[in-house]
Formats: structure tokens, C-alpha cells, sequence
């Protein structure tokens, strides 16, 4: 040992002495100090991963911002150290949410760019096409942009984790709202006809006992004045809509036309009010506007984009102005962010040389806290869930979102129950540690 | 006796055993080719033998037999449904699904056909053009069968065991989508040079003529939509084993209008036409389908640019090559040979449209 050490440079013990530091204060289970090409896609300089997202097509509208604002959170880190010296780069293919091309561009993602993972994959049959697939090859599916509970299912699918609440969740604690401050209405349902709005219909039916009408649409056919013309004749006063942003905006459109005024009760996903009001001008050639959306009710399970006294809000937004500036500041660019940071959070805590089987591992029994989430994250051995509950929030006339009530969280088919914990802050530099 | 002799001198005809050899020499080549490739290539590789076999129907077709169709993604969502129904809980051997496709989308190429061969010009496409339309629809109305929007997964064709364990599964999937494009070529490519491909050329040329000499026009027309159908329906087969996944959003109307845009720049009316537009088809989306992450543009733009690129590949290419590649090079080897052989000849690099190869 003495011999070693007097063989040693000072520059070699000065690295030693480093590593052992860092082992002492950082490094953990991961082990090592420096950098190696732990897994495919993870060099000793670069995290390359990888995602499919509707760019172009029906679901676009608002959606294509989610990855360019994920994407400027990425080049935030970036210039600020990376991963362990590791930049993040972030490589999303358009699918124009047709579930066959994402089967084919998740291919060229995973066999030809050699991806470490496919992060925040966004839509519900765009991406059952290929979770199957990313499973059988082993390649971490993390953080999925769409509700569906499918994606909680560890034991098939091991390496795929949702992200945003689950749509039965989000389905009964509207349901549970509609019960409480809307009762004795009738209600219509309006739902996309495939798991993301039969999975929110599911949630809804726990809560609510008689439905007027079920309408529902698919996303290939933009006519929904016959499913509007069902739901007004059923006299239903309360409408629940389970729909992509473009679809929203039809229904309401279509609704308006029919001088139809039912209190529209719309799920997260469907109900931004700058993209809304973006398609509602646009559809109507200047007709109408953001005046169809007061009164709009809906939820949330990030702090409101509005909310400029909100220090995430505060973080987010500087990033956008500085990365993104061409794009909207809305909830699509805060969804981005955010499910960007819990990326960070998850490969951080993976260690300094993570592998595909390693991040699985960290997250099922490292909790992810202190993210910019309202309500805790689910994540463990036998639950993939993400966030776990929403707080339902109403749109006022000067288009600005009004929470209302507590965050409540529930599961699948337990109770729902109020969540007290307190909200976190960022940390200073804007990068969890 | 008499038969095997006459076996014989089938298989010794020019025409057949010049296309088999051809055929045997591009297997072949294309088997070392897609072992030399990473495996995402071979999966590239099979999108193009498949997408060969249904523009070459479509060619046969609108190319050889003046038929106009909007609907041949219509007929592969057939041939692709057929594949995910006949495997939805049984494990049907391939080449046995491969059939049973084919048969199920020649069967609606048949009862359309029959209409189509009545209707000419605008009409036709119209009515093809509502195939097209309508028949995915029928996918989501009736979801508890075809599986909605979702639709339907197909298992990936599991590779012999005498390849080894580690072999590609993207790799088996190229041989046989080669196999099967290889064959195809050869059937039709006899065909077109037999009685029946004469016909249908003529017709395409002058109905009334036609008729006049002897050729049953609206036959001749229903029989082309068949084979055609046919074509589309084992496509369809094969690119339900390809993606994994049947959904109408798969076959809706773009990829009928892809397949038209691939024969015309390809070259119309030609075997290899159909070829080079397919590979036109497969590879100009896959090089720009990263554009819109890694070039620094707007997002308006970055997302917008390969759809561009697209049409921008589609004017360029009917501006140079108004007959299609097919047509340039010929026009190219054309004149390469009006040089070489001088003022001797009259060759003036004019290419004889039904005889290009000059053979």
C-alpha cells in the first residue's frame, strides 16, 4: 500500500482522494467516479433518449409543444453541468398520432439511435402500439404523456411508469366534485372512444349513479354534431368531456351552435385555455373565442400556469423565455417541464452510471419528492402509478383557472381521500440535487 | 409425359426463365445485403419489399391497365385485418395467413371491380377514393371485432431455430417480405409479358379498339382489379407482421394517396417503377423524421419540414423526371446508347414506352 502510494503523482492522488470523497458524499450504490458507457444510448459525455410525439395530425394542436418545452428544460440542465457531466439530448420523432407510425419510429429510436430510454411517449393508442415491444427489448418506458392506467402494470410491463394521474382517478374525483356542487343536474358524458376516455368513464361511473346520454368520438372523424345534437336532446346540464384539445374545442363550437349551454366539465388534457382559445378562434374564423371556456370546470395536478407568485411558475417560465420563446407560455409547456424534471430526478438518482434496469430499480423504491406535483408520485415495486391525485379548478371569464377545494388522491378502486402534504419549492438553481 | 416436357419448355421460355434467374440473383444479393445491416435497416428494408408489392399491383393497375385507383390502402387494411383476425388466438403458420389475405382482399378487389370497371376517368376515383374513406371506418363502428382506433396487435413471425437465438427478429422479417416481393415481381412480370398483359395495355390504349379486337374490355378490367387487390392484400399482410399493430388510423386515406404518389414517381406503367418509387416512399420520411428534434428551427417549422420535404421530393421529381426514375433512367441509358452507337443508327435516345428495355 505504501509502495503504491509513493509510486503515485500527485495528480493520481489527488484523483484518488477526490473519488473517495465523492464516494463518501455522493456516489451511493452506484459506485465509481468516473464516467463510463454504462448502458446503450449513456456515453461518458451524453444521456441520449428518445420519444414519439404527435408533431403534426389531430392531436398536435398544443401537444406539439410538450417536447420542445421538455426539450429547453434538457438544454436548462445542460448548460448548467448536466447529469454528472453528461448532457442530455433528447431526440422526438413526430407520429402524427397514428399509432402505426409510432410503432415504426419507436423502432428506428431504439434500433438505430440506440436510445437509453423512451421518455414521456405521448398518446393513448399511439403508444399501446409499441409498449409490448419496449418491454421485450428491455428499454426503460418512462414517464408516459397520456393517463391511461394501462401503463400500471408491472408485472407485464416492467420498464413502462405513467406520469400524470391516471384518468379513472382523475374521473372520480370529477365525478366526485360534480356530486358535490353540481347535484341533482343531469349529466352527459362525451368521451374519446378508446382506453383514455372509456378509463375516465370508468372513474366517473364510480362516483356517478345515472347518465342522460354516453356520446363518444374517434379522433379520424371531426363531425361530432350528431354526438352534441344526442347529449342536448337527453337535457343533460352537466357535460364531462374525456377529449383531446381539438375535440374539445369542436365540441364546445358545435355546442354553441345548437345555443346548447350545459357546464362543461373537461379532463386536464383536454381543457388549456391558450390552446383552447387558439383552436376555438381558429375553428370559428374569429366567430368565437375564449368566452366559451368561463365557467369551464376541470383540474389540475401542477401549480396553475397563471399563477405567477408560484416559484416553480416563476423557474418554468424563465426557462421558456430563455429557451422557447416562440412557443405559448401554457399548460402544455408546464407539462413538459415538469415531466422533464422528474427525468432528471429519476436518472440522477440512478447514479453517476446508470443502466436500463438500474433506473427501473431506483424508481420503484426511491420516492421522487419535491417536484413541482400537487399531489405525491406512486412509484414503487408494485405500482407504476405517477401523480396520484388532482385538485379540480374552475375558468373564469378573464380565462385565468380558480383552484377549488383540496388536492384529493385516490387509486383505480379505493376511496378518495384528501392530501395534506405541503407543497414543495424548487431548489435555488432549478435542478434537483 | 407429355406434360413434364411441357414443363420443361415453359420453364426454358425466355420470359420465365429470364425473370426467375433475375429474380434468384436479386434474392440472393438482398439476403447478403440485409445480413450486412444493422437490424433497424433490415426493418427499413422490409417496409420496402412490402411497399413493392402493393405499388406494383397499383401499377399493374393504373399504369399498365388505365384504371385510376384512390382506394389501394383501403385494400391492404383488408389484407392486414384478415392477418390480425386469423391470428387473433391461433398460430396459423405464414405462408398460410399470406393466403388466406390475399384471397379475402381479392374477394372486395373482385365486387368492387366489377362496379369499377363501369364508371371511367373522375368517377372512378371517386368512387375508389370512398374506399378509402369509408372502409377504415368500419374498424371503429364495429370495435368489439376489428379493435377500434386501438386495433389489433400481431404477433412478430418468430424465426426458425436453426438461425440461432440471437438472430434479428427485424432480419427474418426482411427475408421474407424480399421472398414475397420477389415473387410477386416474377408472377407479375409474366403476366405482363403473356396475352393477358397485352390485353390490358390495350385497353388502357383505346377501349373501343379493344373490343374491336376481340378483348372483353369490362373482363379485362375486373381481372386487373383483382390481381391488383391482390397485390394490396398481401401487402397489407405482410405490414401487419411488419408494425406489429392494425389501426385504421394506418390506412387511411394518405397512404392510398402515398402509394399513387410512389408509381408516379417511380415511373407509371413499369415493374421497376414500383421499386424505386417504394424506396422513395420508405426512405424520404425516415431521413427526415428527426429533423424537427435535432435542427435548431422554430417548432412551426422543425415540425412541418419533412411533410415539406415530401411534397418538395414530389414537384422536383415530376419536374425532372415527368415519366418517373424509371423513365429518367431509361431515357439516360437511352441516350447513352444513341451516343455509342453514333450517327450509325437512328436511335435519337427515344425510348419505346412498352418495350423500354429494348429487349
Amino acid at each position: 500500500m505504501n509502495i503504491q502510494i509513493n509510486h503515485m503523482t500527485s495528480a493520481m492522488s489527488r484523483i484518488a482522494i477526490g473519488c473517495a470523497l465523492a464516494l463518501l458524499a455522493a456516489c451511493g450504490e452506484s459506485g465509481g467516479t468516473t464516467n463510463t458507457a454504462s448502458a446503450p444510448g449513456i456515453t461518458t459525455s451524453e444521456i441520449k433518449i428518445g420519444s414519439t410525439q404527435p408533431l403534426t395530425g389531430p392531436a398536435a394542436p398544443g401537444y406539439s409543444e410538450i417536447a420542445p418545452a421538455a426539450n429547453a428544460y434538457f438544454q436548462y440542465v445542460n448548460a448548467h453541468g448536466g447529469i454528472f457531466g453528461r448532457k442530455i439530448t433528447y431526440e422526438y420523432l413526430d407520429d402524427g398520432y397514428n399509432p402505426t407510425t409510432t410503432s415504426s419510429v419507436t423502432r428506428k429510436l431504439v434500433l438505430q439511435d440506440k436510445v437509453f430510454a423512451v421518455f414521456n411517449a405521448l398518446g393513448t393508442p399511439t403508444h399501446l402500439a409499441v409498449v409490448d415491444y419496449l418491454n421485450s427489448e428491455k428499454v426503460p418506458d418512462l414517464f408516459v404523456a397520456s393517463g391511461c392506467n394501462c401503463w400500471n402494470d408491472p408485472s407485464t410491463h416492467p420498464y413502462t411508469f405513467g406520469w400524470q394521474p391516471d384518468y379513472t382517478i382523475e374521473g372520480k374525483i370529477l365525478g366526485q366534485y360534480i356530486q358535490q356542487n353540481l347535484a341533482g343536474k343531469k349529466v352527459g358524458y362525451f368521451y374519446q372512444n378508446d382506453e383514455f376516455g372509456l378509463d375516465g368513464v370508468k372513474g366517473l361511473d364510480q362516483q356517478i349513479s345515472s347518465v342522460a346520454s354516453r356520446q363518444n368520438y374517434v379522433p379520424t372523424n371531426t363531425n361530432v354534431a350528431p354526438q352534441i345534437a344526442a347529449l342536448q336532446a337527453s337535457g343533460a346540464q352537466v357535460v364531462v368531456s374525456f377529449s383531446i384539445p381539438a375535440f374539445t374545442a369542436l365540441a364546445l363550437l358545435t355546442a354553441a351552435k345548437l345555443h346548447y349551454n350545459p357546464v362543461w366539465v373537461v379532463s386536464n388534457v383536454g381543457s388549456d385555455v391558450p390552446t383552447l382559445t387558439g383552436l376555438l378562434t381558429k375553428f370559428s374564423s374569429g366567430a368565437a373565442g375564449g368566452q366559451l371556456l368561463t365557467g369551464m370546470v376541470t383540474d389540475a395536478y401542477l401549480p396553475l400556469v397563471t399563477d405567477a407568485s408560484n416559484p416553480w411558475i416563476t423557474l418554468f417560465k424563465k426557462i421558456h423565455d430563455q429557451y422557447i420563446q416562440s412557443l405559448p407560455w401554457d399548460g402544455n409547456v408546464l407539462y413538459g417541464m415538469g415531466a422533464a424534471y422528474a427525468f432528471v430526478q429519476a436518472i440522477k438518482a440512478a447514479g453517476r452510471n446508470p443502466t436500463r434496469a438500474g433506473i427501473v430499480h431506483t424508481l420503484e423504491t426511491t420516492k421522487l419528492t419535491g417536484g413541482p406535483g400537487l399531489a405525491p408520485y406512486g412509484y414503487g415495486s408494485n405500482n407504476h402509478l405517477g401523480y396520484l391525485g388532482v385538485q379540480v379548478a374552475t375558468i373564469g371569464a378573464d380565462g385565468n383557472a380558480t383552484t377549488v377545494g383540496p388536492v384529493y388522491t385516490s387509486s383505480d378502486s379505493g376511496s378518495i381521500n384528501q392530501y395534506s402534504g405541503t407543497p414543495a419549492t424548487p431548489p435555488s438553481n432549478g435542478i434537483p440535487s | 409425359m407429355p406434360a413434364v416436357v411441357k414443363g420443361w419448355r415453359l420453364l426454358l421460355t425466355p420470359t420465365l426463365s429470364r425473370h426467375l434467374g433475375l429474380a434468384l440473383v436479386a434474392f440472393i444479393l438482398l439476403l447478403l445485403l440485409s445480413s450486412q445491416i444493422g437490424a433497424y435497416d433490415d426493418y427499413t428494408l422490409a417496409a420496402v419489399a412490402i411497399f413493392v408489392i402493393a405499388t406494383a399491383g397499383l401499377n399493374l393497375l393504373t399504369g399498365v391497365n388505365g384504371q385510376l385507383s384512390l382506394g389501394h390502402g383501403a385494400l391492404m387494411a383488408v389484407g392486414a385485418y384478415s392477418t390480425s383476425l386469423l391470428l387473433r388466438g391461433h398460430d396459423l403458420p405464414l405462408i398460410l395467413v399470406l393466403l388466406l389475405s390475399l384471397a379475402g382482399a381479392s374477394l372486395v378487389g373482385a365486387v368492387f371491380g366489377v362496379a369499377a370497371a363501369r364508371l371511367r376517368g373522375p368517377y372512378l376515383a371517386g368512387a375508389t377514393l370512398a374506399l378509402a374513406v369509408g372502409l377504415p371506418q368500419i374498424a371503429t363502428r364495429y370495435s368489439h371485432v376489428f379493435g377500434g382506433e386501438e386495433g389489433l396487435t400481431v404477433p412478430p413471425p418468430a424465426a426458425p431455430s436453426w438461425l440461432g437465438a440471437d438472430f434479428p427478429p427485424e432480419r427474418w422479417m426482411a427475408w421474407i417480405a424480399i421472398a414475397v416481393a420477389l415473387v410477386t415481381l416474377v408472377l407479375l412480370g409474366n403476366l405482363l409479358q403473356s396475352s393477358v398483359g397485352r390485353s390490358f395495355k390495350a385497353v388502357r390504349d383505346h377501349e373501343a379498339a379493344a373490343a374491336l379486337a376481340g378483348i372483353n374490355v369490362a373482363r379485362t378490367q375486373v381481372v386487373a382489379f383483382v390481381v391488383s387487390s391482390a397485390c394490396a392484400g398481401l401487402a397489407g399482410s405482410l405490414f401487419a407482421y411488419w408494425s406489429g399493430l392494425t389501426a385504421p388510423a394506418g390506412f387511411g386515406v394518405a397512404l392510398s394517396l402515398q402509394l399513387i404518389s410512389a408509381i408516379v414517381i417511380g415511373g407509371l406503367g413499369s415493374l421497376s417503377g414500383a421499386v424505386w418509387g417504394s424506396i422513395v416512399l420508405v426512405f424520404v420520411p425516415n431521413f427526415t423524421s428527426g429533423m424537427a428534434s435535432s435542427l435548431n428551427l422554430p417548432s412551426s417549422v422543425g415540425n412541418n419540414l419533412p411533410l415539406l420535404i415530401y411534397g418538395a421530393v414530389l414537384v422536383v421529381a415530376m419536374l425532372v423526371v415527368p415519366y418517373g426514375i424509371d423513365g429518367g433512367l431509361r431515357r439516360l441509358l437511352a441516350l447513352a446508347r444513341a451516343r455509342w452507337a453514333g450517327a450509325a443508327t437512328n436511335h435519337k435516345g427515344v425510348v419505346d414506352w412498352d418495350d423500354p428495355a429494348g429487349s
